[in-house]
């Protein structure tokens, strides 16, 4: 029963396919998967957006939408509604066929991310050898769509915001690749099945995700940082800041395009927080041995969408940061973190079973971490506020 | 091949020669991105998995970023008012020619070189990492000597502007 349950979109699939003549059946095989791949991302996205709006309500102390329908659940279809029948303006002086492209070429290039995503056991678009460049290939595509949009609109903000969002993107995809570097040097390979069929194993109850090992737990944490800084969230909220830009690099979009673009920053939130999970917490597999009859894709989706509410818990504390506390961070502490990182990982892949790997790679990365953190301190002096620019 | 390998030819034709020809500054570049995406659509259509996302991810990802920042940091996006033609284009067009006729010449050549050579290779991942860390890691090293090197030398000049507004 379980096992069925498990595989019930792999049977309905092969079962709709299989009323085509065998020539089809491969080419619509894979047709129904983006379908199905675009029908429920922009679910999650719409459930995403009403989580959001409800849970910083609720740490703003005040309610969030609930008027539109019970508990204001119907909320994300009049948004909908909205985006769909709003004009579409676009600036007299803008670039039109840049501007137009922007938001088509940033959809097309996040919903490419899925492809490689194993969203459950078998549940996989294709199962590429190269599965993990393929997916920072189409990320890295994304930073193409903010500077066009960011460019044709023809407005100071747009400029400023898309010049913020590359520098920062740029930066921290760096250490997002490095920071993913050392699953590979231990699973050796870069196919996400692989690595997540390398961490379905439990010692006890307990599994073998690499989250659970010194160089995992660190790569993890550089891994959170960094990925909430590609996706543009708070508390790098930098290029889309409200209070500064206005909407940074889609201030001049309206009506559907500018929902295209909400649209594509949260669904990409949703592909990143996915490879999160496949990388480090055991994509479809079980917490523990004893759950495994759950079906594997339930523990894909309840993994990011667990992973969402930690970035909104995190939206609703973090005050933002400034440019050059977010290039500081970037590179002078966590970029040397990841690289220590790399020679964990290393040692720990050299020396075998046993404890001792144990101590010595936990050693290593909590010395650094903790030394790194006091030299920042001892270097920063902190005294009584001085103002470079403003007049006291 | 067939019939995608020409449409994929034709992509990048297109934008190799919009980046030449188009008067504003920021649209060749975003053309230039149109050719590099289409080269890489072409690596993927010869099983060179590997070289393709690379290809995405180095030029799509940062050359071509690094090409608008270029552009919009410097001279700014402006489309010029005298030609995008500068006046020694016959000597290019001659240089772009012979470089073209020599890398044809030398694939044409290397042809006989390898005899037996009847299916294509299957070449992993595995197998590309494998050979740069083995036969191929001087000069895996030598580039990564070159790059330090282009970094610190960016470091420095950085830091003499800083030196310089004070």
């Amino acid at each position: 029963m379980s096992q069925w349950v498990d595989q019930i979109f792999v049977l309905f699939k092969n079962w709709l396919v299989g009323y085509l003549p065998a020539g089809w059946q491969g080419a619509a095989g894979v047709i129904l998967c983006v379908i199905a791949i675009i029908a429920v991302y922009p679910t999650l996205f719409a459930i995403a957006v009403l989580l959001e709006r409800k849970g910083l309500g609720r740490m703003q102390n005040r309610y969030g939408p609930n008027r539109v329908g019970p508990f204001g659940l119907l909320q994300p279809v009049a948004d909908g509604i909205k985006a769909l029948t709003k004009e579409d303006v676009v600036p007299l002086r803008a670039d039109r066929v840049v501007h137009f492209l922007a938001p088509i070429v940033l959809v097309v290039a996040v919903f490419m991310l899925y492809a490689v995503l194993p969203m459950g056991r078998h549940m996989v678009l294709v199962n590429l050898d190269a599965g993990l460049l393929f997916f920072f290939a189409m990320g890295a595509s994304t930073e193409l769509a903010v500077f066009m949009a960011g460019w044709s609109s023809r407005n100071k903000y747009s400029l400023l915001g898309a010049m913020r969002a590359i520098a920062q993107m740029i930066s921290y995809e760096l250490v997002l690749l490095l920071s993913t570097v050392v699953i590979v040097m231990i699973s050796g390979s870069l196919s996400l099945v692989t690595i997540v069929d390398a961490q379905n194993h439990y010692t006890g109850i307990f599994p073998h995700w690499y989250v659970f090992t010194p160089w995992g737990l660190a790569g993890f944490l550089v891994f959170v940082i960094a990925s909430t800084a590609e996706t543009n969230r708070s508390p790098f909220d930098l290029p889309e800041g409200e209070s500064e830009i206005v909407a940074g690099y889609f201030t001049e979009y309206s009506g559907f395009k500018f929902a295209l673009f909400f649209l594509g920053e949260y669904v990409e939130m949703l592909a990143i927080a996915g490879l999160g999970v496949t990388l480090f917490l055991g994509g479809w597999t079980a917490p523990l041995s004893v759950l495994t009859w759950v079906p594997s894709w339930l523990w894909f989706f309840a993994k990011i969408m667990a992973w969402i509410c930690f970035f909104i818990w995190l939206r609703g504390t973090l005050p933002r940061l400034r440019q050059d506390q977010l290039m500081n961070f970037a590179w002078k502490f966590v970029l040397p973190f990841t690289l220590l990182n790399l020679l964990v990982a290393a040692i720990w892949r050299f020396m075998g079973g046993g404890w001792l790997r144990w101590v010595v790679c936990s050693t290593m990365v909590v010395a650094a971490y903790v030394g790194m953190g006091r030299i920042e301190m001892f270097k920063r002096r902190i005294g009584p506020r001085t103002y470079r620019y403003a007049e006291e | 091949m067939g019939v995608i390998f020409y449409l994929l030819a034709a992509l990048t034709l297109a934008g190799g020669l919009a980046a030449v020809l188009l008067k504003n500054t920021v649209h060749c570049a975003l053309a230039l991105t149109v050719a590099f995406a289409g080269l890489a659509l072409l690596f993927l259509r010869l099983d060179a998995q590997f070289a393709g996302f690379a290809q995405i991810l180095v030029y799509v990802g940062a050359v071509a970023i690094l090409v608008v920042f270029a552009i919009l940091l410097t001279r700014g996006s402006e489309t010029p008012t005298e030609g995008v033609f500068s006046r020694s284009w016959f000597v290019g067009l001659v240089i772009a020619a012979a470089v073209f006729a020599a890398l044809g010449a030398a694939i044409v050549e290397s042809a006989p070189a390898l005899p037996g050579e009847t299916a294509a290779p299957s070449v992993t991942v595995l197998g590309i990492g494998d050979a740069l860390v083995t036969r191929y890691v001087l000069p895996l090293e030598i580039v990564a000597l070159l790059f330090t090197a282009a970094i610190i030398g960016a470091v420095i000049v950085a830091m003499r502007e800083k030196e310089r507004a004070k």
